[in-house]
């Protein structure tokens, strides 16, 4: 087999928004780039994403501002967020969305003409910029149709489209290559044949998303394999907070094929309510102290709200996602949930069937077709799914450069700190485009500075022989089944509510199912042998897993996409700590890190009693540092 | 386990295959792309098969089922009867890699030559000003999850390896519709390169398209008939003719 080689100043991993914003501001910086993506181009998980991308541009209300939307982020995260991630992410993200129009985005209007905006939880004013509820297909496509247009001008320049700016679709990358403790490049396999394909270039950029597949119940796609989290632990990053994953409060609980896929939260913003077996809306009970005074707490002034936002408090099915799903969660358990485990969320009773038709399309196609149900006549069954991991790779806010790993860079979902321990809705898809700017312009950067770095025949050939291994090998374990026992594990012992035993108990397993998984043999041939794919697939997740239960058995509070049995309240002191994780070759080590203090302009964002609820007296009397 | 289902599952590469007869269990509510699933995870592990979101939101699974193009994860098993024996084979329109999995690259082919959107000369970020009944002509046509059901199921090309060259599909006449439509974009002369360039003509309206799209876009009355008609306006219309020619030098090409 002869290796497919390439050279390229940058090397892109995951094709959903980060990765394209990322290779086009690269490209646009007159850096040759390659995108890699193991799924046809255009298939990537952003295009799930319905509600819409959180941008203050005050369209609908003008009282809204990027120091709005910060204090948001920072609250939806219970001061958890790197604040220089959420600082950038409020300031840049109104001009992100302004940016997609000129390529063609065309997003819902105001009477005035401008892009409409919606409520969504945690949002003090409408923010969203919206497409119906398909918001991620429209970001996604206009990306990629981004893409085509840089392609077609280089095909008028150079003659070939492809000379500065290529898409690698359906191959995996296995290892971030190293020379001389630096990047040198990615490499991989091509998933329809099975042939190994080398990248080298100075800098990656890793872009790869989510990790949801790891569990059970989950509104991820198959790609969420946390492979990009997997990489850089490999190659000497490090991974921040990894125990907070959040687990969206309505995904559908019924039919089982369906089980997981998201039901968007515009539903609620848009007016649906949640109710009990018993009829009630129960929300209202579940209102932590630290809402009580944006929240309504009867449904009189809840429904008031549709209609006055400057004078009523917000109804509670509004509240931050983590809270939602830990209400539910607390409903079903106390048996008052559905015949299939969820409650019930209805906007039937609010909205006409054309107004709900219109608002919410694909929700009424994805109830109808898959489960049979008409949203505009009857309520949906939902309940909590595994969504979003707020942990990853412990990144620079400002260049998105990987903590610890010159030339690596990371930005999307793959990327930890922006979202603190619970993020917003709405924030992933404006933090897909400036962080992925940014990580395009970090990477320009550094190949300026940097040049290229060859990688050796032996760092090549050490590659090579990973791909190679789980042919060699006969009659050992099946990868479909350890990823079903992985999963059982997480759904059980590592999910929305977890103990310092469970977690113990996890620990144990995972340790034991990677001990296993290193006798994965695979049946058939490299070529789209998805059995063979599953087996690189596994050891990324494995390798989440375990950071994900080694830093939750740690931490002993709860707190956003992180609660304890054992440790039920938000701790002030935990408030102060990252949990870093990262690979020694055998197993995740995590330790203890301070995080950055907010900066007293920041700070003095905030009414002081607020921060009285998260802060420990002594960080309120510093007021932050200078 | 609610019943057991009789497949016949085409395995095979470019080079040659067949249809397999497999028993698999199957539970209440689930789809065909549940049911091949457990088929890879049970007795085919190499079975190959391209999926994403399983919520027909990305197009990935596009198959034949009994003959019809599909979503495999938008297709529930209670459509079909307890002794039917469902047959799944890949596009027929693209050739085979391997078993399920199709090379759809002619798609990503006539995507480059579609020109993009061009933006009026001048215009700033978040300047434009759209009223909603004139961006929702095109956000229909935005909705394509580019599944190519219909490209696969198009007449002019299902059985014709040669029209590829000359025809881009339903699929990118949609996207010049949208473009066409599109209250920003200033290119001129869309709908003639549909005819001349991206082979509308071959079109002749049979509404196949329309019909395999699971996004329910009306590909032939809001997209290809609209733009047939007006290119016939210019085409046979003196008047328009002679304006056409005469604006020629100011336009973009």
């Amino acid at each position: 087999m002869t290796l497919e080689k390439y050279k390229y100043d940058v090397v892109v991993i995951g094709a959903g928004g980060a990765g394209l914003r990322a290779a086009v501001e690269a490209r646009d910086a007159g850096l040759s780039v390659a995108i890699v993506c193991k799924s046809l181009f255009g298939k990537a998980h952003t295009v799930m994403a319905e509600g819409g991308a959180a941008a203050s541009m005050g369209n609908v209300n003008d009282n809204d501002n990027w120091m709005v939307h910060f204090r948001d982020t920072m609250r939806g995260g219970k001061f958890l967020n790197h604040y220089r991630m959420a600082e950038l992410h409020a300031k840049e993200a109104p001009d992100r969305i302004w940016e997609l129009e000129m390529w063609g985005a065309l997003f819902d209007r105001t009477k005035e003409g401008k892009i409409s905006q919606r409520n969504f939880g945690g949002h003090e004013y409408p923010r969203l910029a919206h497409v119906g509820d398909r918001t991620g297909l429209e970001l996604i496509r206009t990306m990629q149709q981004r893409i085509v247009a840089l392609q077609q001008k280089d095909q008028r320049e150079t003659g070939d489209a492809e000379k500065n700016l290529k898409v690698f679709a359906e191959v995996t990358i296995t290892e971030i290559l190293k020379e001389n403790g630096k990047v040198a490049g990615a490499y991989g396999y091509r998933r329809e044949s099975g042939e190994e394909i080398l990248f080298e270039a100075p800098a990656v950029v890793i872009a790869t998303g989510g990790v949801g597949k790891t569990f059970k119940i989950t509104s991820n796609s198959w790609e969420g394999t946390g492979d990009g989290h997997a990489l850089a632990l490999k190659a000497g990053a490090n991974l921040v907070d990894m125990e907070f994953l959040q687990f969206h409060p309505t995904g559908m609980v019924w039919p089982l094929s369906v089980k997981g896929i998201l039901v968007t939260e515009s539903v609620r913003g848009e007016g649906g309510i949640l109710t009990n077996s018993l009829g009630e809306r129960f929300m209202f009970k579940y209102i932590p102290d630290v809402f009580k005074d944006k929240y309504a707490d009867n449904p009189e002034e809840a429904d008031r709200w549709y209609l006055d936002q400057d004078n009523n408090r917000r109804p509670p099915e509004l509240l931050p996602r983590d809270e939602v799903a830990r209400a539910i969660n607390s409903e079903v358990k106390a048996g008052r949930g559905t015949e299939h485990g969820g409650v019930f969320l209805d906007v039937s009773k609010r909205l006409s069937a054309e107004v709900i038709k219109k608002r919410l399309p694909s929700m009424w196609h994805q109830f109808y077709e898959l489960a049979g149900v008409d949203i505009t006549k009857e309520a949906m069954e939902v309940g909590p799914t595994c969504h979003y991991v707020m942990g990853g790779v412990e990144v620079e806010p400002d260049t998105a450069a990987a903590v610890g790993v010159d030339g690596l860079f990371a930005a999307g979902e793959v990327a930890g700190g922006m979202h603190g321990s619970n993020r917003l809705g709405g924030n992933s898809l404006t933090d897909l485009l400036v962080f992925g700017r940014r990580a395009g312009m970090g990477a320009v950067e550094y190949v300026k500075s940097h040049g290229a770095n060859p990688a050796s025949d032996a760092t090549i050939q050490k590659a090579s022989a990973k791909i190679e291994a789980p042919f060699a090998r006969t009659g050992g374990e099946n990868a479909y089944s350890l990823h079903q026992e992985l999963q059982e594990i997480t759904h059980n012992l590592v999910g929305i509510i977890r103990t310092g035993a469970e977690l113990k108990e996890a620990i144990e397993k995972i340790a034991d199912i990677r001990k296993r998984s290193a006798n994965i043999s695979v049946t058939g041939d490299r070529k789209f042998n998805p059995g063979f794919h599953l087996a690189f697939d596994l050891d990324n997740m494995l390798l989440v897993a375990e950071s994900t239960a080694k830093s939750a058995i740690l931490r002993e509070e709860s707190r956003g996409g992180h609660t304890r049995d054992d440790f039920p309240g938000m701790n002030s002191t935990w408030r102060q700590v990252n949990h870093i994780s990262s690979f020694d070759g055998e197993k995740v080590n995590i330790k203890a890190q301070e995080l950055p203090a907010l900066p007293k302009e920041l700070f003095d964002l905030f009414d002081v009693h607020e921060l009285e609820k998260y802060m420990t007296s002594e960080e309120i009397a510093k007021g932050g540092s200078k | 386990m609610a019943r057991t289902l009789k497949l016949r599952i085409w395995r095979g590469d470019d080079k040659t295959g067949a249809l397999q007869d497999v028993t698999v269990e199957a539970n209440h509510g689930e789809v065909v792309l549940d049911i091949i699933h457990r088929v890879q995870a049970t007795q085919m592990g190499d079975l190959a098969v391209r999926w994403n979101c399983k919520a027909g939101k990305c197009g990935s699974c596009s198959m034949e089922i009994n003959g019809k193009p599909r979503l495999a994860c938008m297709t529930q098993i209670s459509a079909y009867g307890e002794e039917e024996t469902i047959t799944i084979t890949p596009l027929r329109a693209f050739p085979v890699i391997k078993d399920l999995v199709t090379d759809v690259s002619y798609n990503y082919k006539k995507a480059m030559e579609i020109p993009a959107m061009e933006m009026p000369a001048g215009m700033k970020p978040g300047e434009p000003r759209m009223q909603q009944v004139d961006v929702e002509r095109s956000q229909e046509f935005r909705k394509c999850i580019e599944c190519f059901l219909c490209q696969n199921t198009c007449h002019v090309i299902r059985d014709h390896e040669e029209n590829k060259k000359s025809f881009a599909g339903p699929r990118f006449f949609i996207r010049i519709a949208e473009l066409d439509m599109h209250p920003l974009d200033i290119l001129r002369n869309r709908k003639k390169t549909a005819q001349e360039e991206h082979g509308l003509g071959f079109c002749n309206i049979t509404k196949c398209c329309t019909e395999v799209c699971p996004e329910h876009i009306k590909i032939t009355d809001n997209a290809i008939i609209p733009m047939k008609e007006r290119v016939a306006d210019e085409k046979y219309d003196p008047v328009r003719w002679l304006g056409s020619k005469i604006r020629r030098r100011e336009e973009v090409l």
